[in-house]
């Protein structure tokens, strides 16, 4: 049976104002746990990074479209190109890519 | 078309003498606000995947406001994993934000009445967490509510509107779309990556290891969002153990 998309949507709306509500309006002081710190830390990169690789691959027709997205955005991104022309040069490359295939 | 960017200006200017704060905030929103307009757009292809329409897909980013978050939120959905995973793995996804609120809640003057702070972390994002933090002195709502009159309509909007276009643009447009959101990760991931090697060493383990999870016997068994959860907590336990950041090198990242 399918789940409600509606709970679902509330479940992650709560959690989500959770985490950000509650600190500015009950812990008054820095964390100080240099672990806690740590793993905050590294968090947003590990997980943008292990959503983004191989799920890639497996959106577009062809690994390899995915693959050679995946490895241009990386050497635009290296070079400093910015959000939006990154995502733009994602797209273009699919695009053009799966023409071929 | 010089008179008409006059009258903006002269409108503005007006604005600026009678609510000078708030302007600043919409100012420093408005180039935000767009660049999460075209994040939310594609966004919005991930949710129509995930099977939402655009009413709950534009829900959905009014009340959540995070592109990582969400998207991690739409694939449990996807997936039609158990309720209590998706309340895990936001927690995971939004995990960062807690450290924002956290050093956001160091600058706020005590007097700060509660439904401000309220309002504030209803919207505390990479960006609106990032012009906030570098002004001088307290936090200023007024300034924070500018910047959030764009960023939050930009948010949502998107999304709705790249649900509907995911259902009007042809096949072809909407899978080169989709790894839109895939480039905006890398965006942020790679240039820092670059200039410390201790996170390109996380994201390059962290690519291995999500490959390799996707493969193996067992593992692979699991569902993406699950592999993501642990993976993340792993992984990220891991650098902290190896890793420990320094309270100066934190300091310098904000």
């Amino acid at each position: 049976m399918k789940n409600n998309p509606y709970i679902y949507i509330a479940i992650m709306s709560a959690v989500t104002l959770a985490i950000r509500i509650l600190p500015l309006t009950l812990i008054r002081k820095q964390i100080k746990n240099r672990f806690i710190r740590s793993f905050l830390y590294y968090v947003p990169y590990i997980t943008l990074s292990v959503m983004t690789f191989p799920a890639i691959i497996h959106t577009t027709k062809s690994p390899w479209v995915g693959s050679a997205a995946l490895v241009l955005g990386i050497i635009g991104a290296w070079f400093k190109a910015g959000l939006f022309p990154v995502a733009i040069l994602c797209c273009i490359t699919v695009f053009i890519l799966e023409f071929f295939i | 078309m010089s008179r008409i960017t006059d009258k903006i200006k002269l409108f503005f200017r007006f604005l600026f003498i009678r609510e000078r704060i708030f302007c600043e905030g919409i100012r420093d929103g408005i180039p935000i606000g767009l660049g999460y307009f075209a994040v939310a757009f594609s966004l919005g292809f991930t949710a129509r995947e995930a099977g939402l329409n655009a009413f709950q897909g534009f829900l959905a980013s009014l009340l959540n406001n995070a592109s990582a978050g969400e998207y991690a939120g739409f694939t449990v959905i996807r997936e039609n994993a158990p309720y209590w995973q998706m309340a895990v793995m936001i927690l995971i996804a939004n995990a960062r934000y807690l450290l924002m609120s956290c050093a956001l809640s160091q600058r706020f003057s005590s007097s700060t009445p509660w439904y401000h702070r309220v309002f504030i972390g209803y919207d505390v994002t990479d960006e609106l967490f990032g012009i906030t933090i570098a002004r001088k002195g307290d936090v200023e709502p007024k300034y924070f509510y500018g910047a959030m009159l764009c960023a939050v309509p930009g948010w949502s909007i998107g999304t709705l509107l790249g649900v509907i276009a995911g259902n009007i643009l042809p096949d072809r447009i909407v899978s080169a779309f989709g790894v839109a959101l895939f480039g905006m990760f890398i965006a942020i991931i790679i240039p820092p990556a670059r200039e410390n090697k201790i996170i390109r060493l996380a994201v390059i383990c962290s690519f291995i290891s999500s490959y390799a999870a996707s493969i193996l016997p067992y593992v692979s068994k699991l569902s993406e969002g699950t592999r993501i959860m642990i993976l993340t907590v792993v992984l990220s336990v891991l650098a902290a153990i190896f890793f420990p950041v320094d309270e100066k090198e934190n300091a310098d990242e904000k």
